[in-house]
């Protein structure tokens, strides 16, 4: 299997060719430098992303209130975490940073009130 | 009429007011005052929910509202003064006064010393860049969307063309397929990516998001509701080829077609714009043409981060509180700054050698991408800077500092070009 990343390191934005049997990396071409070898190896193996979105919030200034994930949540879980936040409603006062899903799908990453 | 006088007055409240504001009372001065016409503090930051800001001055990636509230956080404490909910209508450069008007005081008429002009840029609309078609609902401007979608909790369709790369247009892709919605394709007329690569990365690569560069939209169709669009290659000339045109089915059209300086107060102020930024004309620092006038943030020239925006608007700030105290730097020589090869523009403008002499940022865009060049500063034919990219791209701004002991090598110009090119 091949699958091919843009790095992220620096401006420069390496294609960068993986080429694996299954989670098994066997050549990584395309890096102009040794910093793009660890990005592309997680990117492949593990990617991870922050996830940012709404919850629904009663009696706030607005219907919503934005909310993160406080750390990267694995890239294959978002749309999961999305179906449990989409059920999510939370009431005011609302305050930053507040907790608004505690360990979200078993992953031990908190969603987080954004806003004030 | 409600009258009130102040040191330094500052107009809107989005990253770059903050920043200036704290600033500016930072220096010393006694009244500090942000008028603001949105019912909140923090500007656009408000409806930018996604993460990446913050990572170059905090060193640490925040969302917009979080962004924002490490400036918010301060206004109170420092006793600066906020007017929300209102309107700036004129700005008298002459006797130094300002009228604004809310619903609690009618009309205001409040006197500065200094004034900082920060009041942002707006998009650039279905009119500004006349696409033919029917006139149906289902059209937005990406950040009007986004303010839906983010902050009213309203979504605006189902099937969605964004027209234009831009960072908000990439970032409106990835928020809306979140919320189940399907975007179909991501049109650029462009050559290449006008917004950041991490965005086409995280916000288009992830969820198979279709990028077609060169291309443009060339219909819209559709009685009540968006139908169709219809999707063309373009030239060398970025004009339509015949015959390439295909129809993509969707309920709606968001455009990411670039950013505008909203400078209307700046115009009636007599303040001098660039033609090229469609902003002020600046000195290093920040002092517009006319005297006591400072600006600062996407009002001068349209930036792709927020920490720049802060940077340049703490300098603004921080001059215009000096100012306000009385503060005078005697220029000695002023040296203009030409855009040489490939370089669009640059900002500041013009630079003032004064006594003082501190290390200046000059802040420009390319024209065209290119890779291992080498930018270079000179003055007299005599080289001030030079500094080596691997890569550089209209859509990311370039900085380059002259050194403080350089200052008094520079003559009536300068040039900033791209000195050297390798493939």
């Amino acid at each position: 299997m091949q699958k091919t990343f843009t790095c992220l390191i620096c401006p420069v934005g390496c294609e960068i060719t993986v080429t694996a049997t299954g989670d098994t990396i066997e050549r990584i071409e395309g890096h102009e430098c040794k910093r793009g070898i660890p990005y592309v190896t997680d990117e492949f193996l593990n990617p991870k992303r922050i996830l940012t979105t709404t919850v629904k919030a009663d009696g706030a200034q607005f219907p919503v209130v934005s909310v993160r994930s406080d750390k990267p949540l694995p890239k294959n879980k978002i749309f999961d975490c999305m179906e449990v936040l989409k059920k999510t409603r939370i009431k005011a006062p609302i305050t930053m940073g507040q907790v608004v899903v505690e360990d979200i799908l078993d992953t031990g990453v908190n969603i987080i009130v954004t806003r004030c | 009429m409600f009258e009130t006088n102040y040191d330094v007055v500052i107009i809107g409240a989005g990253p770059a007011g903050l920043a200036a504001a704290i600033e500016a009372k930072k220096v010393g001065t006694q009244k500090v005052l942000i008028v603001e016409r949105d019912h909140a503090l923090g500007g656009i930051l408000q409806q930018c929910i996604h993460p990446g800001f913050g990572l170059h001055i905090f060193n640490e990636e925040l969302t917009g509202p979080e962004y924002a509230y490490r400036f918010i956080g301060q206004i109170k404490p420092l006793g600066i003064d906020v007017l929300l909910n209102t309107m700036v209508l004129d700005i008298h450069s002459d006797d130094k006064r300002l009228y604004a008007v809310n619903r609690e005081r009618g009309v205001c008429n409040i006197g500065y010393k200094s004034l900082v002009l920060a009041m942002g840029c707006r998009e650039r609309t279905r009119g500004a860049i006349a696409i033919p078609g029917t006139r149906p609902a289902g059209i937005f401007t990406a950040g009007t969307a986004q303010r839906y979608i983010n902050m009213q909790g309203y979504m605006v369709g189902r099937e969605f063309v964004i027209l234009g790369s831009g960072d908000i247009g990439m970032i409106m892709a990835r928020r809306l397929t979140l919320e189940g919605a399907k975007v179909k394709a991501v049109v650029e007329i462009m050559p290449y990516l006008t917004g950041l690569t991490r965005n086409k990365v995280q916000c288009l690569d992830d969820f198979d998001i279709p990028l077609f560069l060169k291309h443009t939209i060339t219909d819209i169709k559709g009685k009540n509701r968006v139908e169709k669009v219809t999707v063309a290659q373009v030239d060398d000339n970025l004009c339509p080829i015949k015959g390439t045109e295909w129809d993509i089915d969707c309920d709606t059209l968001l455009l990411s077609v670039g950013l505008i300086p909203e400078n209307e107060l700046s115009k009636k102020a007599q303040v001098k714009l660039d033609p090229i930024t469609l902003g002020p004309i600046v000195k290093q620092r920040m002092e517009t043409s006319i005297k006591n006038i400072y600006a600062c943030g996407n009002v001068l020239h349209v930036n792709d981060l927020a920490d720049n925006v802060t940077v340049e608007s703490q300098i603004a700030g921080m001059y215009a509180g000096l100012n306000a105290l009385g503060k005078e730097f005697k220029p000695r020589k002023v040296t203009e700054c030409i855009p040489g090869e490939y370089i669009r523009y640059i900002v500041p403008q013009k630079l003032e050698v004064t006594e003082d002499r501190q290390d200046i940022s000059l802040y420009f865009r390319v024209k065209e991408p290119a890779r291992n060049v080498t930018l270079e500063i000179s003055s007299k034919g005599e080289t001030i800077a030079r500094a080596r990219r691997q890569k550089i791209n209209p859509g990311e701004m370039e900085k380059m500092k002259i050194k403080a002991d350089a200052i008094d090598k520079l003559g009536d110009e300068l040039i900033v070009s791209v000195a050297e090119v390798k493939s």
